[in-house]
């Protein structure tokens, strides 16, 4: 039953009546995984009562409508939100979305309804004060409601109005020493995998890499400078646990040069069945006894191992690092002690013209706190030089390379062109040789060449 | 409501302003095990689905409980999970990059007592605050966008597809009977916010009518040259049109130019696409980030279209299920969906998932469209 006149209805015994029926998204309230549904109408009935006495800030009813608007997306299959005004904090260009709906008549509590990008720390590691502190602004400022997290990384406060912005950054950045994350055509919020903080595998601190980063180019992520958005992520292993190589302009993902690490005893108890494989990973298929030949030697993509009278061998020079046997007996092999990471370029979705995975850049760089991380500074920085200078309007990196080409990359970057940074070589002669390559230069006489040719 | 202010002076917007300060420092965060055992991890193991216990030099433990949990989430549910947090954990948790939430405690004992309390936590609705799953050769939590939450591009909603998609592939969160890990994504158009193609199995709205124009306001609204400027096939061109007796500026769209892709719109709001028949959901299989085994890859277009069927999306969430279960039976061990269907064939994954191959699959955008042609006699019946 629509509701004219006040807001909500409080009924005999507290029960709040919701203010737009929603027939369509209260299906999506039955079924085991949590429902979205449940939760806005919970945050809904929350703000009805306000226990907490908050002096709300931006309309009581807001979820109400925000379930009522989507409730009619649902009916008409189409989008009420417009595009996004010009919002923002003062010399700020990103962090900030504007969003408008496209029936304020009908749901005047999202009206305005912008979203703030919180930077997230590293690996998502919260206390719980740090969350309260954060809830409790929203509470009183904006919709209560969030992502936890947005895809690039940050916490995603959706919906607030235009005159709360510069209160929410003012109470952030006062009271919680925190800051927005970017947007726009920004260097956006670095993100980053749990790393050395709980994983074994972790090459690299990518926790620590990640935040020095983003403490460096704070500029970058808060003034739109570049052609197009622009990404980091940090991988500490070839895993890819934030999926770097597939969706960052840049991708930092950790390796090792020097040989697996091996415990004897403990492949023997892999083999012995007393260790489940791969962390007890498959435990409820039937897959049979462990079968170090079938699972591990017979699956290596390079061949590069062998397992004979009770003794595994690895020949490190020919791993390629891919991780299956470390991923599967972890207990039995480790990753090496000389590690670094890849640095890989240009991984972007479709849009426009097709998606592109990362390319590597460069195979191997130390990763070295102790000198700030210079040597990949050293990498980013001529590499981005080169891209505002070359990269047209709305450009990803990964575009400008493909227009311009791999070498035009190593050009600016200082980079040696090596094996690795291929698949395989050209297929075609079409080399665009430079005239100073050339010996003798390209500059002929006509007359010399008919001395020797006729017409 | 009255108006509070933070303390910022509208009129001095400079006066003790702090900018450029980042995110918090990622150690501030860290449980005391994870403070003393950083970098120092020797192996995990899953010990049930849904709950890890990694082992460091040390011989300290910490046990790990993935929940998953909708992204879409409300200050009372971030307030529950901190009482769940300062009861269980001494006031810590973290969020995995797939949306999950994880509770981490330092020893054996209080695995238990967590488990319970989070197994009995449930919406009024009846469904499950934090169910517990996503380790291992399993189902984790999907990945999304928007939708029709909060933005102005979709092609499909993202929290109801991802609620219906989840529910159906319930169980296999809950447990590890396939072959390797699956990752399920969703993008609610090809701005693909949500990276969705690398996924084993990716959701992607997709429009399928072009823009509609506007006339009146385009030319208030947008900058022509950027609008046309922002097609990828050169479709758009400049145009004068009549409108109600008077000559305006807009545009002209060659419609079999259009890829539906939405570009001209995010530059041009007088160009909208959104279509109650046109607007659906693309299927995509086959892809990964890992370089384990095999290099990463992109997912491939399996199903050109499927209908927004709101609330529950039952055609998407069947093909899904449908793919999820031909994969368990078929698949070797360790091997992901799209080295399974590279191995057998693709000829032989749309025989085996029950999926029509029709001219829409085949790849006839630009260069990279040739490299997906079949150049070899071998092939299956």
């Amino acid at each position: 039953m629509p509701l004219t006149g006040p807001k909500f209805l409080l009924l005999n015994g507290g029960m709040i009546m919701a203010k737009h029926d929603t027939p369509l998204l209260d299906q999506l309230e039955s079924g085991p995984w949590p429902s979205f549904v449940s939760d806005l109408k919970q945050e809904a009935e929350k703000r009805a009562k306000n226990e907490a006495g908050h002096e709300l800030q931006i309309p009581v009813d807001v979820v109400d409508d925000l379930l009522g608007i989507l409730e009619l997306s649902f009916k008409h299959g189409k989008t009420h939100w417009k595009h996004g005004g010009i919002v923002g904090v003062f010399g700020y260009g990103g962090g900030v979305i504007g969003r408008y709906c496209d029936q304020p008549e009908l749901f005047p509590g999202v009206a305005h309804f912008h979203t703030m990008r919180i930077a997230q720390p590293g690996a998502k590691f919260y206390t719980s004060d740090y969350l309260r502190q954060l809830t409790d602004i929203w509470d009183r400022r904006g919709s209560g409601i969030t992502n936890m997290h947005g895809s690039t990384g940050d916490i995603i406060f959706i919906g607030t109005t235009t005159p709360q912005l510069e209160e929410i950054y003012y109470e952030i950045s006062h009271n919680m020493n925190q800051d927005l994350g970017g947007s726009g055509s920004n260097l956006r919020t670095p993100a980053d995998c749990i790393g050395q903080a709980r994983c074994e595998y972790a090459c690299y601190d990518t926790q620590d890499l990640c935040y020095n980063l983003t403490m460096e180019y704070q500029d970058e992520l808060h003034r739109p400078a570049f052609p197009y958005k622009f990404k980091f992520k940090f991988d500490g292993c070839p895993n890819g646990c934030v999926a770097a190589i597939a969706r960052s302009d840049m991708s930092f993902i950790g390796t090792w040069k020097d040989d697996i690490r091996i415990d004897d005893e403990a492949v023997k108890a892999y083999v012995g069945g007393e260790f489940a494989p791969n962390g007890g990973a498959h435990a409820d298929g039937d897959w049979g006894a462990f079968d170090i030949q079938k699972e591990i030697i017979a699956l290596c993509p390079t061949g590069c191992m062998k397992y004979e009278d009770g003794k595994l061998e690895i020949d490190n020079r020919e791993c390629t690092r891919c991780m299956h046997c470390i991923n599967a007996m972890p207990r039995a092999l480790r990753i090496g002690k000389e590690t670094g990471c890849s640095i890989l370029c240009g991984a972007k979705a479709p849009i426009l013209d097709g998606a592109q995975m990362g390319s590597l850049v460069v195979p191997f760089v130390e990763v070295n706190a102790d000198d700030d991380y210079q040597a990949i500074k050293d990498v980013i920085e001529p590499l981005w030089d080169w891209w505002m200078e070359e990269g047209k309007n709305r450009e990803r990196l990964g575009e400008t390379m493909k227009r311009l080409g791999f070498n035009a990359l190593l050009e600016a970057t200082g980079i040696a062109p090596v094996p690795q940074h291929v698949q395989e070589p050209r297929s075609n002669p079409y080399i665009f040789w430079k005239e100073e390559e050339v010996e003798g230069g390209w500059t002929r006489d006509i007359d010399e060449f008919r001395k020797d040719h006729q017409r | 409501m009255a108006f509070v202010s933070s303390g910022y002076n509208p009129d001095k917007p400079m006066e003790n302003r702090i900018s450029d300060i980042g995110p918090r420092k990622y150690d501030e965060f860290y449980p005391e095990v994870i403070k003393n055992n950083k970098g120092k991890w020797l192996y995990h193991d899953i010990l049930e689905p849904g709950i890890l216990v990694h082992v460091a030099e040390s011989g300290d433990k910490i046990y790990t409980i993935r929940c998953g949990g909708a992204r879409l989430m409300s200050t009372s549910l971030i307030n529950e999970i901190c009482d769940i947090a300062d009861k269980h954990c001494d006031g810590h948790l973290r969020f995995t990059t797939r949306n999950n939430i994880e509770f981490m405690v330092d020893s054996e004992d209080k695995v238990k007592p967590l488990k319970e309390d989070l197994e009995s936590r449930k919406f009024a609705g009846g469904s499950y605050k934090f169910p517990i799953g996503g380790t291992g050769a399993g189902i984790t939590n999907i990945v999304h966008t928007q939708g029709w939450i909060h933005c102005h591009t979709p092609a499909t909603d993202a929290s109801g597809p991802v609620k219906a998609a989840m529910d159906v592939l319930f169980d296999d969160f809950k447990s590890m009977r396939l072959p390797a890990h699956l990752r399920v994504s969703l993008a609610c158009c090809l701005n693909m916010c949500g990276a969705v193609h690398c996924s084993d199995i990716a959701i992607l709205g997709y429009h399928r009518k072009p823009p509609l124009l506007d006339h009146e306001y385009l030319d208030k609204l947008c900058e022509i040259p950027l609008a046309i400027a922002a097609c990828p096939t050169a479709a758009i061109k400049p145009s004068k049109v009549e409108f109600k007796g008077q000559e305006v500026k807009s545009v002209a769209v060659k419609d079999d130019r259009c890829m539906f892709c939405g570009n001209c719109y995010t530059m041009c709001p007088s160009m909208p696409l959104a279509d109650k028949e046109g607007d659906g959901i693309v299927i995509m299989a086959g892809g990964k980030v890992s370089n384990r085994i095999s290099a990463p890859k992109f997912s491939k277009v399996v199903v050109a279209f499927l209908p927004n069927e709101a609330p529950r999306w039952p055609q998407t969430t069947t093909v899904i299920k449908n793919m999820v279960d031909a994969y368990a039976s078929n698949a070797n061990k360790y091997e992901r969906l799209g080295e399974w269907a590279e191995r057998i064939g693709w000829e032989r994954f749309f025989d085996i998932c029950e999926l029509d191959f029709t001219h829409h699959l085949i790849d006839d955008f630009r260069d990279p469209a040739y490299y997906t042609w079949r150049q070899t006699t071998n092939f299956k019946f």
